[in-house]
């Protein structure tokens, strides 16, 4: 049983569906774009565009379903990108466009 | 369609091209994080492990500040997170997990495994710690007791694990080769032989 | 904030501001109205809270806390813990 509290979704500790799940320990390489997402969040950090708090938050506030089915770097990406137009540091507009030239 | 359920790949080709037109982060800066990054590795953790094994001040050093033991063997650890180690004894074992996010001892363990940031170790480390490291094959002898270590702040952890016996007189060396990133984070413990 | 000694008894605040806005929140839902240990003082940090929405954050007190393992969870190995860094705006006196 699940303690019966209005807990956020990714506060996962003791979450009864997933405690039958089994974990999967083998090794699984980190593609080019883990890699990528990964630097480009601590070279932000770095130059304190933005701080890993605000990079959690980011993630925190993917809708449940989403949260889950998104790999762990696609949530990052996700935030990271979320949190550059929640800063203005990019619009959406100048982010539109650039995703037409991708 | 909001524009953050844009495909992952997408929103990084797009975000790298902004940030590097506004002059913010360049290719090679990013590079250049990718390579360091690339340099942490368990091998890191085990070289801390294996001294503090056969240096007992060295081992008082480790878990009074894992930061300066760290850098004590030349890993870097400058803007990175407090570095605590826990240790193993025949009464306690240590179980390290995150169950809010993943945060790990990246800076002398390297990326975090699949594992530890899966959906299932996050929620069972708490709550089902003996099941959890029996995917693993651990089982701990009869009397100890785990402790498990949820990394909910400032601080990364990793754990010392106990020296196996039949390995007196080793090197360094041959100790650090039997410490695996797994016995650092508690999820198995070395194998002697 | 009163500094907590080691082996000081304490209690998680049963509180959830998750019902009152968006938060960031950095103590687990199974530890909130639990009561525990501390350990000992880990040193002091800028609020996480705060940071996460790029205000300004105040240095917080950050203590090491153990729990007895069965009493959370109402099962499991007695003598099992969990040890879990909570900061001193989460704790009060039990």
């Amino acid at each position: 049983m699940d303690k019966d509290v209005p807990r956020a979704h990714h506060d996962m500790g003791g979450v009864s569906k997933f405690l039958c799940e089994p974990v999967d320990v083998e090794p699984h390489a980190l593609t080019d774009f883990d890699k990528e997402v990964d630097a480009l969040s601590r070279v932000l950090g770095a130059k304190r565009v933005m701080t890993v708090d605000e990079l959690r938050r980011g993630i925190e506030a993917i809708p449940e379903a989403q949260y889950h089915r998104l790999t762990y770097y696609r949530r990052w990406i996700r935030s990271i990108t979320d949190n550059l137009l929640v800063k203005g540091v990019i619009t959406e507009a100048e982010l539109r466009a650039a995703l037409d030239r991708v | 369609m909001n524009i953050l359920e844009t495909d992952g790949e997408k929103l990084l080709a797009a975000v790298r091209d902004l940030l590097a037109a506004k002059g913010m982060v360049s290719s090679a800066e990013i590079s250049e994080r990718i390579a360091i990054t690339d340099a942490a590795n368990p091998g890191q953790g085990a070289r801390m492990v294996a001294k503090a094994w056969t240096d007992p001040a060295y081992r008082a050093l480790m878990l009074e500040d894992g930061t300066k033991a760290a850098e004590e063997l030349g890993i870097p650890m400058r803007g990175a997170p407090p570095l605590g180690v826990l240790e193993n004894t025949d009464e306690v074992h240590n179980l390290v997990v995150c169950t809010l996010c993943s945060c790990y001892p990246r800076a002398v363990l390297g990326y975090p495994p699949f594992w530890f940031k899966s959906a299932a170790y996050r929620a069972r480390g708490v709550r089902d710690p003996r099941g959890l490291i029996a995917e693993w094959g651990t089982v701990l002898p009869e009397g100890v007791k785990i402790r498990v270590v949820d990394s909910t702040a400032d601080y990364r952890w990793m754990v010392l694990p106990r020296r196996p016996a039949g390995t007196e007189g080793w090197s360094m060396d041959q100790l650090a080769a039997i410490v695996r990133e797994g016995d650092m984070i508690g999820v198995t413990v070395p194998l002697g032989t | 904030m009163a500094d907590y000694a080691a082996g000081t008894r304490v209690r998680v605040k049963n509180d959830w501001p998750e019902t009152r806005g968006k938060v960031h929140i950095r103590t687990p839902h199974y530890l909130r109205g639990m009561q525990g240990a501390v350990v000992r003082k880990l040193g002091a940090y800028p609020n996480p809270e705060d940071l996460a929405f790029a205000r300004p954050a105040a240095q917080r007190a950050l203590y090491h806390v153990a729990f007895a393992q069965p009493a959370v969870w109402q099962e499991g190995k007695a003598g099992d813990e969990l040890l879990v860094e909570i900061y001193e705006h989460w704790l009060e006196p039990a």
